[in-house]
């Protein structure tokens, strides 16, 4: 590959490619690559410093039996993990028929019209209700938003931020003491609330809606299966954390959030929805419907920035719902309210204040405090973790892994010494009055009633993972996405016990072992990027770049220079940057781009003076969107210094960079990187993924603070997510693939992806015309081919060629961005030869079958581009009246010959899905396509 | 109802029709030719009192938005209430069946500030006139 470029090393080629004088002359100080086996045994003595204690301290996250069936054919299996993003519906509607599954289920629980397929984190789906409220009342200047206090204090402290960025006023106040007259636009309940009373909230409802006021509940969607849905009693938008749907508490995180909605604000919803439509043969298919809500169309206007979500997660919440179903379910929860109740009994009959109160699973306990402290020091002892709510009450949150045992343990802690009654025998009452029960039926689809036998779900499973094309299939080329091997040995420690069990507000002693990895991983991100600290708070990209924003604003507020709000963002950015400058409450202001692709220098120096006095910083990627080493970005990042702003780069390609350039060298103060991109995370699906963000040594003390203390640092940006690790459990693959590449295998990483990215270039020069180049005319670590003339001479779109990849057996690299009618290119570093020159092959082929078109060989309409994709039973149909053969269909290769992926449906109808928007058609129960 | 040549337009492609004592808006042929497949109108409420030039109103296609700009001043009197349940009118009927609402115009001469549909036709010959909207 290098003999072809004209190289004889790859030092020479990357000499050759990247600008001198952005290269770092400091090496990666790293410790020695460690082995796979190594790697796994440092990691193990990790875990197994995290104490596992018995946890009841609940707040919205709660232990579950992650389903055997469920751990090794979903959360261990790289055909679920290594998927990207269902944009391509045609070969993702395994995924996308789950992630219905999921909206089903949230809808049914919640009764509400409308669900999305997952957002990040309860709390932020708190934030995310509160804007969309915010929004269907017009953005109100003189209406605030009342949070009730008792929603969890996580819940409180993120909505807090948001509010504050956007300029919200929030209320925060006992609910059902207060007035909601014309003051308030939206309120938000926790149901149950965080000591564990069921509130009956239909007056609060009926008054709130008096006045237009919208009602969100916060819902524990176990305690759904008994509580009367948030639809009937009347709240607008529901949403919550179904963490406690199989997947284990993991410090915190990944989970898969849920939001839904009455029909009303379908449009003003924040994430990705999937919806029914009809393919080319007329049956229905799934796809991502109402796109145009989202950041990567609406920019700055979006509902949101959210991108992607909690897809895995989101997915093995949907497969627990079904392989129990609804009476398996109401079993569950049934069983865990009949201990609390007991326990209630328990601690009643050995003289504990227990409040009359309904309650789902949490038992709030109270009296003298010394005597309280005694019996949580006891408990303790027994290694059982409760919650200290004040002084003198404790909260006991039991959960689906609470057995008997348990709940002896717990009395004996609070008997003091005293002999216990017999509880096993003791016949109690349930703790849910009449009117708050539950009395609809829920989960009716066939989905959820027909697969509770390990058999039947194993098969399920798999029929619909046939399928999705991921990683396991072929390369997945999505530029901007690095789309790289999610190495097994870097996977296995994510499920282990000792990284899966904590509870994110475990007591410190107890996590050592995850606090010294996340250590371990601060430092080695900060040797590569050059960065002073950083906080994996952020549990998306998206999310990242919010809050690198948000300390931004706070260094400007800092330096009294509050007014700092101007956000430059390029042109060619991806759309997410100006949805989060939005919603950090900035003002945007775009900055052209040359025609070579770069930013416009000129454009960029007028701007940053016309805003001299309130530029707050740049958004800028690098390499930039356009796939190019920018000669310019260190000049860049003093004009903006010389103004007075601060430079946020997007490190969505800091894969071209690891090794060879450290940010913080460029000049940029602020950077979010995406450990599902670069450090071997895997997409899975759409999430879960991480947007830890790496500051500059003065900014260090503003990054965000605990969402449980935020008191503790009053300086920071404020908490921006659930916990203060977010999706801990994660970390260890991002740990162990730093361990194991070591800084020299790093970088030669960074190198063999340019590598990768030029040969292709190269390859198909002639073919396709590379549109942006750098130095020497090299590309970084993509490229972005154009695919116009396809348009002019044949009427053949990308759309077109990007579908026609699927009969070759691939996913198409990413369509139209930045630029409209391209392919944007990153192979990686994972890819062998043998398979770029497959892929090369394929679209050496398609420009082949354009070619046909354009000199009359094939009919303009009936050609396998405009048909392609080709399901197995179109080509296998007894009639086939197309103007080429079935092999030129579907084995266009010898490749296809040898291993043939089949799309599952033909080319989807976007349009008519947009315009007839159904989640639960009538004949409902039926599998689509 | 509307004929595109009795309408004034604004340069980001919206007409206006005056007829009566009302205003009837919508988007120009070329416009909804740009934007592809309708699949929703967003509108305002009647009521309201929207302002020459004033971002009022977005429509979607599949893969795009694009903003409406009032092309009048005045109170909103009616919506297109069938734009609603068959959004593809914008495509198929631009200026009759797919109209977006109609307003109480506060200063009928208002629209001879807007080009004539004689400078209207001219204006798309310019480069000016696309990818404004």
């Amino acid at each position: 590959m290098l003999s072809f470029l004209g190289f004889s090393t790859l030092d020479g080629f990357v000499d050759a490619a990247i600008p001198p004088a952005i290269r770092s002359r400091k090496p990666l100080n790293l410790p020695p690559a460690l082995s796979e086996t190594e790697s796994l045994a440092r990691l193990a003595g990790l875990a197994a410093k995290n104490k596992l204690f018995r946890s009841f301290i609940g707040m919205g996250f709660s232990d579950c039996v992650v389903p055997p069936v469920l751990q090794r054919n979903i959360i261990e299996n790289p055909c679920w993990y290594t998927a990207y993003t269902p944009y391509q519906a045609e070969i993702a509607q395994g995924r996308l028929e789950v992630l219905r599954l999921f909206q089903l289920m949230v809808m049914d629980l919640t009764g509400m019209d409308v669900a999305n397929a997952s957002l990040l984190d309860e709390a932020t789906a708190c934030a995310e209700a509160m804007t969309l409220s915010w929004n269907a009342a017009g953005q109100p200047a003189d209406k605030a938003f009342f949070i009730s206090d008792g929603c969890h204090p996580q819940n409180i402290a993120v909505v807090q931020t948001r509010a504050k960025s956007l300029g919200i006023r929030t209320v925060t106040a006992d609910e059902s003491a207060a007035d909601l007259g014309k003051g308030f636009f939206g309120v938000l309940v926790q149901y149950p609330m965080t000591d564990g009373r069921v509130a009956d909230y239909r007056p609060l409802c009926e008054a709130a809606h008096r006045h237009g006021v919208l009602v969100t509940a916060a819902a524990d969607i176990l305690g759904l299966t008994l509580l009367k849905a948030p639809g009937e009693f009347g709240a607008d938008i529901a949403v919550g954390s179904t963490q406690r749907f199989g997947l284990p508490m993991g410090f915190g995180g990944p989970a898969a959030a849920y939001m839904a909605v009455r029909e009303a604000l379908k449009r003003l919803m924040p994430g990705r929805i999937v919806a029914v439509s009809k393919d080319s043969s007329g049956r229905p298919a799934l796809r991502l419907a109402l796109q145009t809500r989202e950041q990567h169309i609406r920019r700055e206007k979006a509902t949101s920035n959210i991108c992607t979500a909690q897809v895995l997660t989101a997915v093995v919440a949907a497969f627990y719902a079904a392989y129990h179903g609804p009476e398996g379910l109401k079993r569950i929860s049934s069983r865990v309210h009949g201990l609390a109740c007991r326990l209630a009994a328990g601690l009643k009959a050995l003289g504990w204040r227990v409040p009359d109160e309904p309650f789902f699973d949490t038992v709030r306990v109270e009296g003298d405090p010394s005597v309280v402290s005694r019996a949580f020091d006891a408990a303790l002892a027994k290694r059982m973790n409760l919650r200290r709510l004040s002084d003198g009450v404790l909260t006991i949150a039991l959960d689906e892994t609470t057995g008997e045992a348990d709940l002896e343990d717990l009395l004996e802690a609070f008997a003091d010494g005293k002999p216990l009654l017999d509880i096993a025998s003791a016949h109690v009452h349930s703790r849910i009055p009449e009117p708050l029960r539950r009395t609809s039926p829920f989960l009716a689809d066939p989905a959820f009633t027909t697969n509770h036998s390990e058999t039947e779900m194993m098969r399920y499973i798999k029929r619909l993972e046939a399928r999705d094309l991921t990683l396991a299939t072929a390369m997945i080329p999505l530029g901007s996405c690095t789309m790289k091997l999610n190495a097994a040995s870097m996977m296995m420690p994510i499920t282990w016990p000792g990284f899966a069990k904590p509870h994110p507000f475990a007591p410190k002693d107890q996590v050592k072992g995850t606090l010294a990895l996340v250590k371990d991983l601060e430092k080695w991100l900060c040797e590569i990027t050059g960065f002073a600290a950083f906080s994996f708070q952020p549990n998306a990209g998206s999310q990242g770049e919010y809050s690198g924003l948000l300390v931004i604003r706070r260094h400007h507020e800092r330096s009294g220079e509050g007014q700092r709000r101007v956000c430059l963002i390029p042109r060619s950015a991806h759309g997410t940057n100006p949805a989060s400058a939005a919603m950090a409450g900035m003002t945007i202001v775009t900055v052209e781009c040359a025609p070579g692709g770069d930013i416009d220098l000129a454009d960029l120096k007028a701007k940053a003076a016309e805003h001299s006095q309130d530029l707050a910083c740049l958004m800028v990627t690098y390499p930039s969107t356009h796939g190019v080493f920018e000669e310019g970005i260190k000049d860049i990042c003093r004009i903006v210094h010389s103004h007075g702003g601060l430079v946020y780069m997007d490190g969505a390609n800091m894969n071209a960079l690891v090794g060879l350039c450290r940010p913080a060298e460029l000049g940029a103060d602020v950077c979010h990187l995406n450990l599902h991109k670069t450090f071997g995370m895997p997409h899975g699906g759409g999430g879960p993924g991480m947007g830890p963000i790496g500051v500059t040594r003065k900014l260090v003390d503003l990054l965000p603070n605990d969402p449980l203390a935020p008191a503790a640092r009053p300086d920071a940006s404020g908490p921006t997510a659930a916990s203060a690790f977010s999706s801990a459990s994660i970390l260890p693959i991002s740990w162990a693939y730093i361990a194991q590449m070591g800084g020299p295998g790093l970088k030669a990483a960074t190198e063999t992806a340019i590598l990768n990215a030029n040969y292709v270039a190269k390859k198909l020069e002639g073919h396709y015309a590379t549109l942006f180049r750098g130095r020497g005319g090299f590309v970084a670590h993509e490229c972005i081919l154009d695919l116009r003339p396809l348009k002019d001479s044949a009427d053949v779109t990308v759309d077109d060629a990007a579908k026609r990849l699927m009969d070759y057996g691939f996913h198409a690299p990413t369509v139209s961005w930045p630029i409209p009618g391209t392919m944007m290119v990153e192979p990686t570093e994972s890819e062998p030869k043998v398979e770029l020159d497959r892929f090369i092959e394929a679209m050496v082929m398609i420009r082949g079958e354009a070619q046909d078109i354009a000199e009359g060989r094939a009919d303009k309409a009936d050609n396998p581009l405009k048909n392609a994709p080709h399901t197995c039973s179109a080509v296998t149909a007894d009639r086939w009246e197309r103007r080429y053969s079935r092999q030129a269909a579907a084995f266009p290769t010898a490749a296809t010959r040898r291993a043939k992926f089949w799309p599952h449906c033909g080319r989807i109808d976007n349009v008519f899905g947009d315009r007839n928007f159904v989640i639960r058609p009538k004949d409902s129960g039926q599998e689509c396509c | 109802m509307a004929k595109p040549e009795a309408c004034r337009y604004a340069k980001s492609h919206e007409w206006v029709c005056l007829e009566g004592g009302t205003a009837a808006v919508g988007v120009s042929d070329y416009a909804q030719g740009e934007m592809t497949d309708v699949v929703y109108v967003d509108l305002p409420k009647v009521g309201r009192k929207v302002k020459l030039g004033e971002s009022c109103g977005t429509v979607e296609s599949v893969k795009a938005a694009f903003e409406f700009y009032s092309p009048v001043s005045g109170e909103v009197v009616a919506v297109n209430e069938a734009l609603a349940k068959d959004p593809a009118l914008v495509n198929r009927s631009p200026f009759v069946d797919g109209w977006f609402f109609k307003v109480k115009p506060d200063n009928p001469k208002e629209s001879e500030s807007l080009m004539d549909h004689a400078a209207y036709q001219e204006f798309l010959k310019t480069p000016a006139a696309h990818g404004s909207h």
